[in-house]
């Protein structure tokens, strides 16, 4: 009673891309927002604020991906909520990305030359226009790439919800490999899909960092 | 209150972790004033000035500004920076803005300025040193000395109590020393209090009301220009002077 790989199958999974996009979107978005808070508070003169950032930073770079999925997604039932794949993984990767980009972002804005501060303070410029100003648009410049990377990172990532059971495109190609037993032919075409995603990504980032080191050389 | 001087420094003492840098350094500048500070390399020059906008933090002793104490009030800090215009080494222009914008910044951030008026004032201010024809360029595109020129127009949109410069001849190329020491010239001419910290003894010969010698993070002599450069009364300042007049 096994069915052969046609298109009804491709379609099956190509439908299950957008679930793989929707995941990596709302995490990516909800990360740039939480590594905002990660990396200014890192970077902050202020201990009490450092201190957790930096905290949470180690957490999230010293536990596996899988991990930190599991523990929001069985995390939250302890808690009371009801287990939601959707919702679980999206906390989950929420939070990933906003240790991981606090983390690269707190280096991005330590590679802005000491004197941009300098100048800043000496123009009596206060905390916020001094980084809206002046540090981060620097900053920005040089994160574009590393930030594009992460995301490449983050979207392979989505693969892992699969296993709390939310339905993305690796999950969607278990589903239909259960159906066909042609698991070759399956997963080939769930990485095609992947690839298809990550490989137009990389390039750009790619193309970002030779005209940031480009810019650097003027 | 108006013979109050713009600077009053009080025994200040400062170090950088087992290094000491200032020494009880007390000094006064009063309105009008225009002050050189030399000495070798490490003397404590260069600090000394960034202690008086607190972009370097004293460790003992008392700074006040304008008649506002430099404690460690954040308020007064800021309130104090927006007073003191300062002039750097590297320019430290801001790269991702252009002339204009880096010289409006400040005034309509700190001032709260109108951009019509913060322009306005920023094209004076780049007619005075001589460049407004660069404008709308970005600092990349300017040569050392015309950035240099552009970082004292910045400063001076901020219409300043004082002016600190802190070497800033010392990374230009030869040929572009003479136009920021001619705007700084005629800066002082114009009555500016200005507190610089050079190694152009020429300047310091022609501008300096008062010539001031450090070695090793003290003052070691301080005297009028004629006096300092023709009959220094210290050691060690004559030996620098032999080193560095040619």
């Amino acid at each position: 009673m096994f069915r052969t790989f046609g298109f009804e199958e491709f379609w099956f999974i190509l439908l299950a891309l957008r679930w793989t996009i929707a995941l990596t979107a709302i995490a990516f978005a909800g990360g740039m927002v939480g590594g905002l808070v990660v990396a200014l508070a890192r970077t902050s003169a202020l201990p009490m604020l450092r201190y957790p950032a930096v905290a949470l930073i180690r957490v999230f770079q010293g536990t596996p991906l899988l991990m930190q999925l599991f523990l929001v997604f069985f995390g939250l039932n302890l808690f009371g909520f009801k287990i939601d794949p959707w919702f679980a993984a999206a906390a989950a990767f929420t939070l990933h990305a906003s240790a991981f980009l606090g983390e690269i972002w707190r280096g991005c804005i330590e590679a802005v030359p000491r004197g941009q501060f300098e100048a800043s303070w000496a123009l009596g410029l206060g905390y916020k226009d001094r980084n809206v100003s002046v540090i981060l648009p620097q900053a920005a410049r040089i994160a574009v790439a590393p930030t594009v990377g992460f995301l490449v990172q983050l979207l392979k990532g989505t693969s892992l919800a699969s296993i709390i059971g939310f339905i993305e495109i690796t999950r969607a190609g278990q589903v239909v490999n259960n159906m066909t037993f042609q698991p070759m032919v399956v997963f080939s075409v769930v990485a095609a899909m992947y690839f298809a995603l990550c490989w137009p990504l990389s390039l750009f980032a790619k193309r970002m960092e030779r005209q940031f080191s480009k810019a650097l050389a003027r | 209150m108006t013979a109050d001087p713009i600077v009053r420094m009080v025994n200040v003492e400062k170090w950088f972790g087992e290094f000491q840098a200032l020494r009880n350094i007390s000094l006064d500048v009063h309105k009008g004033e225009k002050i050189v500070l030399c000495g070798p390399s490490g003397s404590g020059k260069s600090t000394l000035i960034r202690c008086i906008n607190q972009l370097e933090k004293i460790e003992q002793g008392k700074i006040r500004v304008n008649g506002i104490e430099l404690t460690e009030g954040k308020q007064n800090v800021e309130t104090i920076r927006q007073e003191v215009g300062m002039v750097f080494q590297q320019f430290n222009l801001f790269p991702h803005l252009t002339v204009l914008e880096n010289c409006m910044l400040a005034p309509t951030k700190v001032r709260k300025a109108s951009k019509a008026d913060a322009a306005a004032t920023a094209m004076r201010f780049l007619e005075r040193v001589k460049i407004p024809e660069q404008a709308e360029k970005y600092p990349a595109q300017l040569s050392g000395g015309q950035q240099q020129r552009v970082a004292i127009a910045r400063a001076l949109c901020m219409s300043p109590k004082i002016m600190l410069f802190d070497e800033p001849t010392s990374a230009l190329d030869p040929e572009m020393v003479n136009e920021v020491l001619d705007t700084m010239t005629d800066l002082a001419q114009e009555g500016m209090t200005m507190v610089v910290v050079t190694h152009e003894m020429g300047f310091a010969r022609k501008v300096a009301d008062r010539v001031i010698f450090m070695d090793r993070g003290e003052i070691v002599e301080t005297a009028d220009p004629e006096t300092f450069f023709t009959s220094p009364q210290q050691e060690r300042t004559k030996t620098f002077l032999g080193q560095v007049m040619h």
